[in-house]
């Protein structure tokens, strides 16, 4: 990424965290160009929410420096909440609210001017106009982390931290609401957002992918793919996929994983990759090299790190 | 119905148990309530109370009244505590609480004790809580016959076959002994910690618990406006309870209205806010409702035994009095009692109101110390 510092809404570098003997976040930096969708992968338990909640004041860093927004992130939290919005992992509105109700809230405590007007734009804007007066607890998932990300956005921030956002939601409101966020974002918003789903990830203009508490990988999703020098082979033909436990494990082979009746190989050592694969490569059996996708590059990464760990 | 399948049946109860044995604190309070239940009404509780404190006004230095007083003393129910110089001590003593006897003995006593004129000496007891007094009241019926009996002797033995002196027993404040009039205004102090302490608790970690916290401090908003936000509402709460108990204590018991209307105020206010505060610093050591909720509870069972509510607080012996004298509904239902029935106003009220203010600011520290703008 070629940003020059002044254009990083978040630069953040060598953050700690331990819970106590847990080191959960591992001397990670973060670096979130101005107006860009960064999308923040990882395993579970990787420490993706921890980074997060450091980031907008809810947690304590251990150790580690750095602005966001502009504002040195452990003696300025409160300048940097005002300009901030965040959005939890689970729902945190209200449920015993409407969401007309957790609107205004959320507009007096950020001490907004011009309120009920905020709140009606906003309850336009996501489509909730009609559903304003209804208890946010007997919302779906869809709607409630639309509610949710008009509370987070209300006070009109000029970062929008987004964990998990889209976990438990149909297709087509992930979709939506990743037009959404784009939207947003082409309006100068910075977004930094933690996801599971590679075709997220895919969306993203940067990624950051995180493991066992370590930041291992940063760039643009092709750039990512690129810097792995991750070689796929791709077997098509009958009992393809069911090659996957043979080459499993064998030297050279990183991964081979089944993808519908196709099988994937991958590994970084090309040579290594051909040794294993030349027995089978004879009809019925067709192999092409293909290009890696983010999903291989991850899963390399995470096997990678283990060893590392 | 199928039958019961004891495997499924065994199935419930090991994972109960499991669960259990994972929530230290419930666990804790299976053990703990028994515990202190036994030893609170075992030791602490005593519906005969004795050693009640006495003050007394002698005016006849004499053999015949250091008979009465150690007399008194040996029936056990009486502590002489304080000499008074006059009545109007005696009568101060009595108001503040001090001494919940007061003993008269006139000038002339010995003098017509020995003319056999059967002189009175004047006894009054705080009937404010007959439970306390009632037992003592009792005791003093044979306190006549016997007090003198050894010092009745030779020429003046004739004296002891009749009752050689009388006892006026005088109750004051509630001189009925209606037991409601010492229960409707402390039940005000009870009502108001179980609702209060309770909700204040249950609020908080509600918000912790359903993840609403999390939004919350996500906000600029700073902890004391969070504390004062959330605890304004039930100061208001707080009052009209206050106001439905007295309304009703006046017009189905018909407990007496004194006075004393701004020590019962100040009273009432500090009280509100002291069992918020709590309630409040209840709610950042509990992880869980159902946490604040036995820790609520916990805090119930000496407000109620120990306060002097429901059992005399001077029965109690001196390890049980120190506890109650840490919880602030002791301190509250003086004020309240004394307001209502004696009229004790501010200038009488103060120590017990202080007692309530230190509890306040000593309890509002602890939670603002506690509190935590981070999820750490």
């Amino acid at each position: 990424m070629a940003a020059s510092p002044a254009s990083l809404a978040v630069d953040v570098r060598g953050l700690n965290k331990s819970f106590g003997d847990k080191h959960v976040v591992n001397d990670v930096s973060i670096q979130v160009g101005t107006g860009r969708v960064t999308g923040f992968l990882g395993p579970n338990g990787s420490g993706k929410t921890t980074t997060l909640r450091m980031l907008c004041g809810l947690l304590t860093a251990d150790s580690g420096e750095g602005m966001v927004l502009g504002r040195d992130f452990r003696t300025q939290a409160r300048e940097i909440k005002l300009r901030t919005g965040y959005m939890t992992q689970r729902f945190s509105l209200y449920e015993d609210l409407t969401i007309a109700e957790n609107l205004q809230f959320m507009a007096r405590v950020h001490g907004l001017d011009d309120r009920e007007r905020r709140v009606d734009a906003s309850l336009d804007r996501l489509g909730l106009q009609n559903r304003r007066d209804q208890l946010a607890g007997k919302l779906s998932g869809g709607w409630k982390q639309r509610l949710a990300l008009a509370a987070a956005i209300l006070h009109e921030p000029r970062l929008l931290l987004l964990d998990e956002p889209t976990a438990g939601v149909d297709p087509k409101a992930r979709r939506e609401f990743w037009d959404e966020i784009h939207g947003l974002a082409a309006d100068g918003l910075t977004v930094l957002v933690s996801t599971h789903y590679m075709d997220e990830a895919e969306r993203c203009h940067d990624i950051a992918y995180i493991a066992y508490g370590r930041l291992i990988a940063r760039g643009t999703a092709d750039a990512v793919i690129a810097d792995s020098r991750l070689v796929t082979l791709r077997a098509e033909g009958p009992g393809a996929d069911r090659l996957a436990s043979r080459l499993a494990g064998q030297p050279g082979v990183e991964m081979a994983a089944p993808f519908g009746l196709a099988l994937h190989v991958s590994g970084t050592d090309r040579r290594a990759l051909d040794a294993v694969v030349a027995p089978y490569r004879k009809p019925p059996l067709s192999w092409t090299e293909v290009e890696p996708t983010l999903e291989d590059v991850f899963i390399h990464l995470m096997s990678r790190q283990e060893d590392v760990w | 119905m199928s039958p019961l399948n004891w495997t499924r049946v065994f199935a419930v109860m090991a994972k109960e148990f499991v669960q259990l044995s994972r929530d230290r604190l419930t666990y804790a309070m299976i053990l703990a309530l028994p515990i202190v239940q036994i030893l609170l009404f075992g030791y602490a509780i005593n519906s005969d109370p004795r050693h009640l404190p006495m003050a007394v006004y002698v005016q006849d230095h004499s053999a015949f009244s250091r008979s009465i007083l150690t007399s008194l003393q040996n029936s056990s129910y009486f502590d002489i505590t304080r000499e008074a110089r006059s009545p109007a001590e005696l009568d101060r003593l009595m108001a503040r609480g001090e001494v919940l006897f007061t003993l008269t003995i006139p000038p002339d006593f010995s003098r017509r004790v020995v003319r056999g004129d059967r002189p009175q000496i004047l006894i009054e007891g705080d009937a404010s809580d007959p439970l306390a007094t009632g037992g003592a009241v009792s005791a003093l019926a044979a306190l006549p016959q016997r007090a003198l009996a050894a010092d009745l002797v030779g020429p003046l033995s004739p004296r002891a076959a009749v009752q050689p002196f009388e006892v006026v027993v005088h109750p004051r404040y509630n001189p009925e002994s209606i037991t409601a009039y010492n229960i409707v205004p402390g039940l005000l102090g009870v009502v108001l910690t179980m609702t209060l302490v309770m909700m204040t608790a249950l609020g908080m970690t509600r918000e912790l618990e359903r993840g609403t916290m999390e939004s919350l401090l996500a906000t600029p908003v700073q902890p004391l406006e969070v504390m004062i936000g959330k605890l304004a509402p039930y100061v208001g709460i707080g009052l009209i309870q206050t106001t439905v108990i007295l309304v009703l204590a006046k017009l189905l018991f018909d407990v007496p209205f004194q006075g004393g209307w701004g020590a019962l105020a100040a009273g009432v206010l500090l009280f509100i806010i002291g069992s918020l505060a709590l309630g409040f610093l209840i709610s950042t050591v509990a992880r869980s409702q159902l946490q604040a909720m036995q820790m609520s509870v916990f805090y119930l069972l000496p407000s109620i035994l120990l306060s002097g509510f429901m059992f005399p607080f001077r029965g109690m012996p001196d390890w049980a009095q120190a506890i109650g004298s840490a919880i602030p509904v002791t301190h509250f239902l003086r004020v309240v009692r004394g307001a209502l029935l004696k009229g004790l106003d501010l200038a009488e009220s103060w120590p017990s109101l202080l007692a309530l203010a230190a509890f306040v600011a000593v309890v509002t520290t602890l939670a603002m110390a506690r509190y935590r703008t981070t999820l750490d």
